[in-house]
């Protein structure tokens, strides 16, 4: 029982890191000019696509080192939708800032939409697979009834690689003047612009951060699953957008472990539970976020002392 | 060193500033004075590009910077304590005081920090604190103080006296002349506090439904009729 309890706490692990890189950058985005990217789950769909791609080139190529290839494939992708996410930006939701609240959250489905049928038009509809690239793993250990617990080296690659670009993007928020200027422009957008603050060109930065994040989950989505398909982005946009929710919205901790929350309850939801309701569960508590706790775990309230 | 000619700005469909003219000449306090709802602050922020004045033009040090973006004006040495403080208030004063200096490169840091820790040494007191946790008179040292590490040859300030102590406002106007006198620093500054303002002032400005109606030396102002009838009379 340890053993299988164990092997999900892994699998929600890894599945919950992958949710919290595509949480980040809702949870930016929505912290700095308080919208919700709709596309931002078709931006993580590009960068599995782009991933994809790299991965077929290099096949090509006859590069089969796999540190090298993992990690041009990782640049490409991080380069590639960071452009996507930079443009999305400047073309749907620049020209609407200072319009009325909805209308870039409308242009955000909009975008969504175009970007699934944009990708579904120029790669086909059916799914893409690709060839395995990690494979094996660590056994943990063995449980009582012969259960083996095993750690796989792309699990491995997953956390380590996410808990380094939490520490990374932490450090970039908390330390550095980029840092800074994104929360001044979070906090107050016109003083930002009075002490010299390039607030378009920092709102462009944050999405391009979320991009990049994105672009990682993508990497890791096309490795673990080995297909991807353009209608990826909404389920797992969905997911990442519960699980921004749920840790408190435009909170960059609270994007990682809601990310993490919704993994672990969707794995262990699989386990004990149907495995045909675990979108339900996660959902589920979604609603019972905004129902009992609208700020999120670790979120603040609207209303500040001035 | 500033020159604002004929200036109107509007909000929407409603004209705030109706030709406005006023000059600001290096080394000079300047204050500007009026009720509320007189059109100071849309002065203050049309010299910042934010909104733009519809028509007219802003100069600063013989250029036009009427077109030219908020954001460039620090790095030409405008720096802008706004009405309401706005300190960035999930940031500690420390931060608040960085992202002062964010034009002005790290050379300069340490000096202008112990500058600003001298000038208010309640601030380096709470130099870790977050800002929205600090009083109000706090946060208008604050609000200076962030204003002063970019290094400006002429600083704005909107109502610093707002909503403080007495004692609190002698001191915040105390190291207004203090800076002006020691730096040489320009400063405008907008104040309904008009007796404060046109003592400390070298020369002053009343506004009107956003028109200028007179001019003259702080003193002068302090001694007309009609300013102490509208603006002196009754407290202070």
């Amino acid at each position: 029982m340890l053993a299988y309890f164990l092997q999900q706490l892994i699998n929600g692990l890894t599945l919950g890191s992958i949710y919290g890189l595509i949480a980040i950058g809702y949870t930016m985005v929505y912290g700095i000019i308080g919208m919700i990217n709709f596309a931002h789950g078709e931006i993580f769909m590009i960068g599995a696509f782009v991933s994809v791609i790299a991965f077929l080139v290099l096949g090509a190529l006859d590069i089969t080192f796999i540190p090298l290839a993992l990690l041009v494939v990782l640049l490409a992708a991080m380069v590639f939708t960071a452009a996507w996410g930079w443009t999305v930006e400047r073309l749907a939701y620049r020209p609407l800032r200072g319009s009325f609240r909805l209308a870039p959250l409308i242009s955000a489905i909009g975008m969504s939409i175009a970007l699934q049928n944009f990708v579904q038009i120029s790669q086909g509809a059916r799914v893409k697979p690709i060839q395995p690239v990690i494979q094996g793993g660590v056994v943990l250990f063995t449980g009582d009834e012969g259960f083996t617990v095993v750690m796989s080296y792309l699990q491995i690659f997953i956390i380590i690689l996410t808990v380094v670009l939490m520490a990374v993007f932490t450090w970039i928020i908390t330390r550095t003047s980029l840092g800074r200027q994104q929360r001044a422009c979070e906090q107050d957008r016109m003083m930002a612009g009075l002490v010299g603050v390039n607030v378009d060109r920092t709102i462009s930065l944050t999405f391009v951060m979320g991009a990049v994040l994105a672009a990682v989950a993508g990497l890791m989505v096309t490795l673990q699953y080995g297909v991807v398909d353009f209608y990826i982005g909404f389920l797992a946009g969905m997911k990442a957008f519960t699980a921004a929710v749920l840790g408190g919205i435009g909170s960059l901790p609270g994007a990682m472990l809601g990310g993490i929350l919704i993994g672990l309850i969707e794995a262990f939801w699989s386990a004990y539970f149907t495995i045909e309701y675990k979108d339900v569960a996660v959902f589920g508590v979604l609603v019972l976020v905004l129902i009992f706790r609208p700020t999120g775990l670790l979120g603040r309230p609207e209303v500040e002392k001035v | 060193m500033l020159e604002v000619r004929g200036v109107h700005t509007f909000y929407g469909q409603i004209e705030a500033l109706k030709g406005v003219d006023i000059s600001v000449e290096e080394g000079e306090i300047v204050t500007l004075i009026g009720s509320n709802g007189a059109g100071k602050t849309t002065l203050l922020m049309t010299i910042c590009g934010n909104p733009r004045a519809s028509r007219g033009q802003v100069l600063f040090e013989g250029e036009d910077i009427t077109q030219v973006p908020t954001h460039h004006l620090v790095e030409r040495g405008i720096a802008q304590s706004p009405e309401g403080r706005r300190i960035f208030s999930r940031m500690t004063v420390m931060e608040n005081l960085q992202m002062g200096a964010l034009r002005t490169g790290a050379a300069h840091f340490d000096k202008d920090l112990d500058m600003v820790f001298d000038l208010f040494p309640r601030l380096k007191e709470r130099r870790d604190q977050r800002g929205g946790t600090l009083s109000g008179g706090e946060q208008q040292m604050l609000a200076i103080a962030r204003a002063l590490m970019s290094r400006p040859r002429l600083l704005l300030l909107d109502e610093p006296s707002l909503g403080l102590a007495p004692m609190v406002v002698r001191q915040i106007f105390d190291v207004i002349r203090e800076i002006n006198r020691s730096e040489g620093m320009t400063v405008f500054l907008v104040e309904q506090n008009a007796f404060h303002a046109l003592k400390l002032a070298h020369r002053a400005y009343v506004m009107v439904n956003g028109r200028i109606t007179l001019a003259g030396t702080g003193a002068e102002l302090l001694a007309n009729p009609e300013i102490r009838a509208a603006y002196l009379e009754g407290g202070h």
